[in-house]
């Protein structure tokens, strides 16, 4: 038995509200889904043409191409969309016809984004959140293909709830550009925080597994041949020193690139700026461009995160967190960026903009006593002790002596991790939010609205008892739905609880009793 | 400030429930064994692996059934759902009845054979599901129904 579903509701419900047409995605998309889908094919029409091939047939290889390629423009036939003064419908399949709909007042983010064919076709394609998307069944629509015009308009008219039909959102006055004031822009000085978002370690990973790929199903060794022989021959003629020096400058370079290009790529003309109605919006991207959508009611909360390397040359990212932008979600992904990696001091003054209660990130946070901090320096020599006496295995069993090296590097670094992490501990309530912070290796510090908790997790493991502390969670639809406060006393994190969620735990003090 | 456990225990046959459930769980283990030890072992080797297992699995049939029912407790009263679980890690949840979403009940096979139902409560947010275990069945249905009727007189989308 369930409560009645929100958000996205099944078939033929809404067949009944007649009255607005079906539209179609712009006939441009054709052009687009061929290229995109066989794109994504090609490493399976590589297959068919090596099996063709083998067959003495090289036109199999033309042939799935072609029917990729067919069953892509399919699409556009099949789908369609109506939008009515209160829902979004989308129909979708070939053989299995889908209806999607959403309730215009499920709608809590609007996203279009633009990659290179889509800009030079003058289309865009949007994405509209409703916060449910952690159900079965999505609750996500993507429109893949209206005019650019269209797609900021019917984001408009979307956000600001005004009812219109769709013939109103693409007549030309509803292109009519939005007042709006800016709050931050690309700042290119901070282009040089770059190199430290190690972004580019993704890139290598994903660069080193293709290598390995190749090489496994071709049979090939390209260290034996080709212009990588001359390489590995030229280091190993040189010291043991050298070639260590060489082959780690070397990966230092290709990171720091790597990662200055993704820096560039992601938020070249990065914009935020408020609308009249008081909607963030935030717009970036050098080849695809994206532009994000929050409403104000829907922000509620703004964290900053500083990985190690970040926080040695002072910089931090921002994100929001708003109700219907989950954390690192497929294409949700990075739709929660509020400013990219810049200056700590630019970053607080931001969260201090765009949200009221963000001003408390500024504030030094109560610490904790002397049992958390205990227990950080437990854990990370444990975690030290660990590491390093695994690789001191290792290293008997035959592995080379640099990995010890890291493990012992590891141990010895534990101690001031352990009192990092401590340091970096710590709560703080406002009176009208609550904020968070935690982590060494990646610091995170959040603030939360109080009105924005929805619950709480009260957790203490066997260690956490004995030294009377609890991880106190503070459940929430927003972003990274949960926050926490770790290794809280007891009596304090209780207080914490009370003070968000006034009256909500009263009834379960000792001695409380009320009968359902 | 201090917090007391929630109120009710659940159904007292989640016991035997939990016990054939676990016994289930053993059997699968032991026939698992008996294949892999048939292989040529010598008999002591065999006799000692069977001993521990079945030592293990008597422990936990008489120790765990007990020791959850004591944990697993909940509550739900007029402004909220609070409930209680865990062994090492214990975890007590508490959600305000506004911000209640979907209430589901769910019954397994054995569940059914005891007459017992879960019960999970969820809100708005992905890491906040209140689970009951193990209620009677007609309990789990009134809970259900009361806080559906609650929960829809709540206002708002519950975030």
């Amino acid at each position: 038995m369930t409560a009645p579903p929100r958000g996205a509701a099944p078939d033929e419900a809404t067949s009944a509200s007649e009255g607005t047409a079906w539209h179609r995605l712009h006939p441009r998309m054709l052009l687009i889904h061929p290229i995109i889908e066989v794109g994504r094919a090609l490493p399976a029409l590589v297959g068919v043409f090596l099996a063709g091939r083998a067959q003495g047939n090289n036109y199999w290889a033309l042939g799935a191409a072609a029917i990729v390629a067919v069953l892509s423009i399919s699409r556009w036939f099949t789908t369609r969309l109506r939008i009515d003064a209160d829902s979004v419908q989308l129909r979708h399949g070939l053989l299995r016809r889908r209806t999607v709909t959403t309730a215009r007042d499920r709608i809590r983010t609007v996203d279009v984004t633009a990659n290179p064919l889509h800009r030079m076709l003058g289309l865009a394609r949007v994405v509209i959140g409703t916060g449910m998307n952690d159900r079965r069944g999505g609750g996500r629509l993507v429109l893949d293909g209206l005019t650019l015009p269209t797609a900021t308009a019917l984001r408009d008219d979307l956000l600001h709830q005004r009812p219109a039909n769709f013939a109103a959102v693409t007549g030309p006055a509803a292109a009519q550009a939005t007042d709006a004031s800016e709050l931050a822009r690309l700042d290119r000085r901070w282009i040089r925080f770059a190199p430290f978002t190690l972004s580019g370690v993704v890139t290598g990973l994903v660069v080193w597994g293709f290598y390995w790929r190749v090489q496994g199903e071709s049979g090939l060794n390209f260290a034996r041949s080709g212009p990588l022989r001359a390489v590995t021959r030229t280091l190993r003629a040189m010291p043991v020193a050298a070639e260590v020096l060489v082959v780690v400058g070397a990966l230092v370079a290709f990171v720091a690139i790597t990662s200055t290009a993704g820096y560039v790529l992601a938020f070249w003309n990065f914009r935020l700026r408020r609308t009249a109605g008081g909607t963030l919006e935030v717009t970036r991207g050098l080849l695809t461009t994206r532009a994000t959508s929050i409403e104000p009611r829907r922000l509620v909360g703004v964290a900053l995160s500083d990985p190690l390397p970040l926080r040695v040359v002072g910089a931090a990212r921002t994100t929001a967190i708003a109700t219907g932008l989950r954390v690192g979600r497929g294409t949700e992904r990075g739709g929660e960026v509020l400013l990219p990696p810049a200056p700590l001091r630019d970053a607080e003054r931001v969260a201090a903009i765009v949200l009221d209660a963000g001003a408390a990130l500024q504030s030094p946070l109560q610490a904790r006593g002397p049992a958390a901090r205990r227990r950080r320096l437990l854990r990370a020599c444990a975690a030290g002790a660990l590491l390093c006496g695994l690789t001191a295995w290792a290293w008997s069993a035959g592995a080379p002596l640099w990995l010890f090296v890291v493990g012992v590097i590891a141990l010895a670094a534990s101690i001031p991790l352990g009192v990092d992490r401590y340091r970096n501990l710590g709560h703080r309530m406002t009176g009208d939010a609550l904020v968070v912070a935690h982590g060494s290796l990646v610091r995170r510090k959040a603030v939360i609205e109080d009105a924005a908790v929805i619950g709480w997790n009260l957790r203490s493991s066997f260690f956490q008892q004995r030294a009377g502390l609890m991880t106190l969670t503070a459940t929430t639809a927003a972003g990274r739905q949960g926050y926490a406060v770790i290794d809280v006393d007891r009596a304090e994190g209780l207080a914490v609880a009370d003070h968000v969620t006034p009256g909500l735990l009263d009834q379960f003090r000792p001695g409380q009793h009320t009968m359902v | 400030m201090q917090l007391r456990a929630p109120a009710h225990l659940v159904s007292r046959r989640a016991r035997a429930y939990w016990t054939v459930r676990a016994l289930v769980g053993w059997l699968v283990v032991g026939g698992i064994e008996a294949g892999i030890l048939s292989a040529d072992m010598p008999a002591a080797a065999r006799l000692t692996v069977a001993a521990v297992t079945l030592a293990i699995a008597l422990a936990h049939l008489v120790v765990m059934p007990q020791w959850r029912y004591r944990v697993h407790r909940w509550e739900i009263t007029h402004t909220a759902a609070y409930t209680q679980s865990g062994w090492v890690v214990q975890e007590r949840r508490i959600a305000p009845i506004g911000r209640v979403q979907t209430v589901d009940t769910e019954r397994g096979p054995f569940e059914q054979l005891f007459g017992l139902a879960n019960v999970t409560i969820t809100t708005a947010s992905a890491k906040g599901p209140l689970k009951i275990h193990a209620l009677d069945r007609a309990v789990a249905d009134n809970t259900v129904a009361w806080l559906t009727e609650r929960a829809q007189l709540a206002a708002g989308d519950g975030t």
